[in-house]
């Protein structure tokens, strides 16, 4: 190997490794928030990218067909739930309901169908899929989780291989078993020396960057990111003072699918996307997660980088293998997470 | 209501007669190749009750391990043309040790770890079956021979339908056996926390590992008849997919009950052949509707029947509790006791610091045989730190702990609990499914030495189960809970379980009884009750230390009282002493003006 090939190596690992770390951040905060161990994040993965290259290709996508189908369960579940708890209020709360879980949905579908898709700017493209894909993750808590809130992690754990499942499925029927390829942002790059660094790469690492930023400030700054962690630290004490879970359940699946549809966009110009493929990607971010014990977000996010240079590398020198190896990592991981815990039981 | 009885334990074996007979009537091939896969597929789905259902520890690897089961013994019988008996030992061995490997890794880390990891490794195995050459990558081997025994050859699919199934019988009643015994009352408290069995004795990371390596052979043993039945392997049926539809039926079946494991595997097996077969022809395009329908099912199964779906036919026939206390048994042995006065438990300035908090202070105080010792102090005082710095369950920072002159500081709660302590907790700690008399069997966890997994299969502890069961229905006669031996434990009243608390401590056998907060939430005839069962014990001559709030019950129990405020020790002595003693009076009310 020389250096030219070891800087491509490092650079696309990276650049891998970036949206991993996206990933595994996504999935740190939905399982401390809700204690939800969220398989279907590759899904929204799957979504945001197909969602787009299917715009780029000029035809409607199908999953804003499937976002007006979740609204609507969605309002009806709303609908059946207040009627239950407080007929009274239900009429004054109808119209919010509807213009969100109806209204809003059912516009976009008909913007999809009339809309010139192929000839819009590739940043309405991108607003578009996004606004297809991330109102989806609050309707599923709503209507797979919330029900179960209360529930222990390995129901919680199963209800997400069943949201998995059903995900998986419908994109088959929404995309068909074909991959697809995002248009790339841009086709310049440098030569430094012998290295030649592709803004592209560039673009996906500033994108991520300014994402950690971003989150950094929002759980740090603002209210509803605090009430955010407290719900992770103490769910029954946020409760205490008026942090719904329900609401931060939402708020969490809302951050987390978005995440998980820019991933998607960000991966789809270098990987070609099919309906399943968002599921390997997902783990990969869950690999990293173990790396930080679900706990903690810094050394998750370097896990992450990790995983994406070791597939990097190892996809040069073992092709076949690279999978497994990546897999395989998790093992020694585990090992040394599990002599460093001093495993303190319950109240002890 | 007999008749009930008798017809739910007559059932299960007519049941599973009539699937054995099922070839040998008319029935037409493509049922017995489905029941033939139903069949393998219980038996993966038996590991998983015992590992997911009851001890509470989630896989989606099983897939995996079947995978490992069908190629040993493919690789063996078409490379080397080794007999499939070979195989079928080679392929126990294999999934053995990757289960005790993987199992040893990632058994001591807590809960969702291990369902993350299953998943890893699941794709890993897949991953290498596909990619090694000498497995034939994703081909796969081909050719593989059929089973032969004594001369008869397994070649039909109806001749492999009933070895399949009398597999399934024999895993089903060495699960059920294996559950009804010693280790397998440690493996369905593993649900419920790690403390409590652990201050039984049972060491939680041993057992949970000796069950997953049970649960991954069992998976070893599916795929060993898989090979033999498909004659093919190829790594499609061992992958995530299948990791997942195992837990699937599981979960659908039931996922604490033996025979969920069958119900799910038979609903699963046949809904996903039929929903494959006509939801296409009813919707028109080709999909993988199936995948639709089941997650969606199993979203809405978990929200409106967590439980699965065999407590529902389990609640229409009332079956008689497994384990019964027999009439007579020789007792167990008993250790030496020490004559009532001497000193038993010795603490010497115990310290314990979290950080720059010293949570208990250089404390010193001791109990004798034949008394009842109380540690009082106000809220925040440091009694449950000193309580759990002699059960074990924190380690000390300095000083001595001395049980009969002996050092027992730094140990374990295990090994504690081995010297002749015994403990209740101050939040009742029992299995609420399990009977009264398999509860109190707990404590009696050390006096047995049978348990493995093979004699617990086999019943060949049953001289020392009898023993172990009789040994807790005396105590719980001697407690006073002789009529409820066949309740389950989480119906009895408040009072009742901390009474069997105690029960389930003088099962093992002790000299010194440890009991936190024991009085905490009875009524009053419960406190009367619990302080005449003290009395008793007293004059038997065991030594009690109780950490207790309720002042009447403490005064007019014990004979020496310990007091502490802020970590430290501030009296001590006989109740009357204590009652006027102005430092406590002090730490309770207030300084006098």
């Amino acid at each position: 190997m020389d250096a030219s090939i070891f800087a491509v190596l490092v650079q696309d690992g990276i650049t891998t490794g970036a949206i991993y770390a996206l990933l595994s951040l996504a999935l740190v905060l939905v399982f401390s928030v809700t204690r939800v161990i969220l398989l279907p994040q590759g899904e929204f993965v799957a979504f945001g990218a197909l969602t787009l290259a299917a715009i780029q290709s000029g035809h409607a996508p199908q999953t804003a067909l499937l976002l007006l189908a979740l609204g609507v369960a969605t309002l009806c579940c709303e609908l059946v739930s207040n009627l239950r708890r407080s007929p009274g209020k239900l009429l004054g709360l109808l119209p919010k309901l509807a213009s969100k879980y109806l209204l809003f949905p059912l516009a976009l579908y008909l913007l999809t169908l009339n809309l010139p898709l192929q000839d819009l700017p590739m940043l309405l493209q991108i607003a578009l899929a996004l606004a297809i894909v991330v109102p989806m993750g609050p309707m599923v808590y709503r209507l797979a989780y919330q029900p179960l809130a209360h529930a222990s992690i390995l129901v919680l754990l199963i209800v997400s291989l069943g949201v998995h499942l059903a995900m998986v499925g419908l994109g088959l029927l929404m995309f068909g078993p074909e991959g697809s390829n995002t248009l790339p942002f841009t086709d310049a790059q440098w030569a430094i020396g012998e290295m030649t660094i592709s803004a592209q790469s560039l673009i996906v690492i500033a994108t991520v960057m300014a994402l950690i930023v971003a989150i950094y400030f929002y759980f740090g700054r603002s209210l509803s990111g605090k009430a955010l962690r407290a719900t992770a630290v103490n769910r029954l004490g946020a409760r205490l003072v008026g942090i719904g879970t329900n609401e931060a359940g939402k708020l969490a699946f809302t951050l987390s699918a978005a995440i998980g549809a820019l991933c998607g966009i960000l991966i789809a110009p270098f990987t070609i996307i099919n309906y399943e493929s968002g599921f390997l990607i997902a783990l990969k971010g869950f690999v990293g997660a173990i790396f930080g014990g679900l706990a903690s977000y810094p050394i998750a996010a370097a896990g992450a980088l990790g995983v994406g240079l070791i597939e990097s590398f190892s996809s040069f020198w073992a092709s076949s293998f690279k999978d497994l190896i990546v897999f395989t990592v998790i093992i020694p991981v585990l090992l040394w997470r599990s002599l460093g815990s001093n495993h303190i039981d319950e109240e002890a | 209501m007999k008749n009930k009885i008798v017809l739910s334990t007559l059932a299960p074996v007519v049941v599973l007669l009539l699937v054995l007979a099922l070839p040998f009537l008319s029935v037409p091939p493509f049922w017995i190749t489905l029941l033939s896969y139903v069949g393998l597929y219980s038996i993966v789905a038996l590991g998983l009750v015992m590992l997911t259902g009851v001890a509470g520890l989630i896989s989606f690897g099983q897939a995996a391990f079947v995978g490992i089961g069908a190629y040993t013994t493919a690789y063996l019988s078409t490379q080397f043309g080794l007999s499939p008996w070979l195989g079928l030992l080679a392929g126990l061995c294999m999934t053995g040790m990757a289960a005790l490997l993987i199992g040893a890794v990632t058994m001591r880390i807590s809960g969702h770890y291990l369902p993350l990891s299953t998943i890893a490794w699941g794709l890993s195995l897949y991953f290498l079956f596909g990619n090694l050459d000498s497995l034939g990558r994703y081909d796969g081997i081909g050719g593989i021979p059929a089973i032969s025994l004594f001369g008869f050859v397994f070649s039909s699919d109806r001749a492999m339908y009933v070895l399949i199934w009398s597999v399934v019988i024999l895993a089903l009643i060495s699960v059920m056996n294996f559950l009804n015994s010693r280790t397998g009352r440690a493996v369905r408290a593993l649900k419920f926390g790690h403390v409590m069995p652990e201050a039984m004795g049972v060491n939680t990371a041993w057992i949970k590992i000796v069950v997953f390596v049970y649960a991954a052979m069992l998976a070893g043993v599916s795929g060993w008849l898989y090979a033999h039945l498909q004659h093919a392997v190829n790594p499609t049926p061992f992958g995530l997919k299948y990791g997942i539809d195992y837990l699937l039926m599981v979960v659908v079946g039931g996922a604490g009950y033996v025979w969920g494991a069958l119900l799910g595997a038979g609903l699963i097996a046949l809904l996903g052949n039929f929903l494959q077969e006509w939801l296409p022809s009813l919707l028109g395009a080709s999909g993988n509707y199936e995948a639709i329908v089941f997650g969606i099912a199993l979203v809405l199964f978990l929200q409106y029947a967590n439980e699965g779906l065999w407590p529902f036919i389990q609640a229409r026939f009332p079956g008689q509790p497994a384990a019964r206390a027999p009439e007579q048994a020789p007792p167990l042995a008993q250790k030496s006791k020490p004559a009532v006065g001497e000193v038993i438990l010795e603490v010497r300035e115990a310290r314990k610091q979290f950080g720059g908090l010293v949570a208990v202070n250089d404390v010193s105080f001791s109990v004798k045989a034949g008394e009842i010792a109380g540690l009082i102090g106000p809220n925040g005082a440091g009694k449950s730190t000193t309580f759990h710095l002699l059960t074990g369950v924190l380690s000390i920072t300095s000083g001595q702990v001395n049980y009969r002159g002996k050092s027992i500081a730094g140990l374990s709660s295990r090994q504690i609990a081995s010297r002749g302590m015994a403990r209740s907790f101050q939040h009742v700690r029992l299995v609420p499914g399990m009977s009264v008399l398999e509860n109190a069997a707990m404590g009696a966890y050390l006096r047995g030495h049978q348990g493995g997994v093979l004699t617990s299969m086999l019943r060949l502890n049953r001289k020392e189960e009898n023993q172990i069961l009789f040994e807790a229905k005396r105590q719980l006669e001697r407690v006073g809970l002789g009529e409820l031996l066949y309740l389950p434990a989480g119906s009895l009243a408040l009072g009742q379980q901390r009474i069997l608390e105690i029960a389930r401590a003088l099962c093992s056998d002790p000299a010194l009884l440890l009991l936190d907060e024991p009085a905490a939430g009875l009524r009053y005839q419960e406190k009367q009750a619990l302080s005449e069962l003290l009395k008793k014990l007293r004059a038997e001559g065991m030594a009690v230390l109780l950490v207790e709030h309720d002042m009447d019950f403490v005064m007019q129990l014990t004979d020496h009282i310990v007091v502490m405020e802020f970590g430290s020790k501030i009296a001590e002595g006989t109740p009357a002493q204590i009652q006027v003693h102005p430092a406590v009076l002090e730490a309770y009310l207030g300084g006098a003006q």
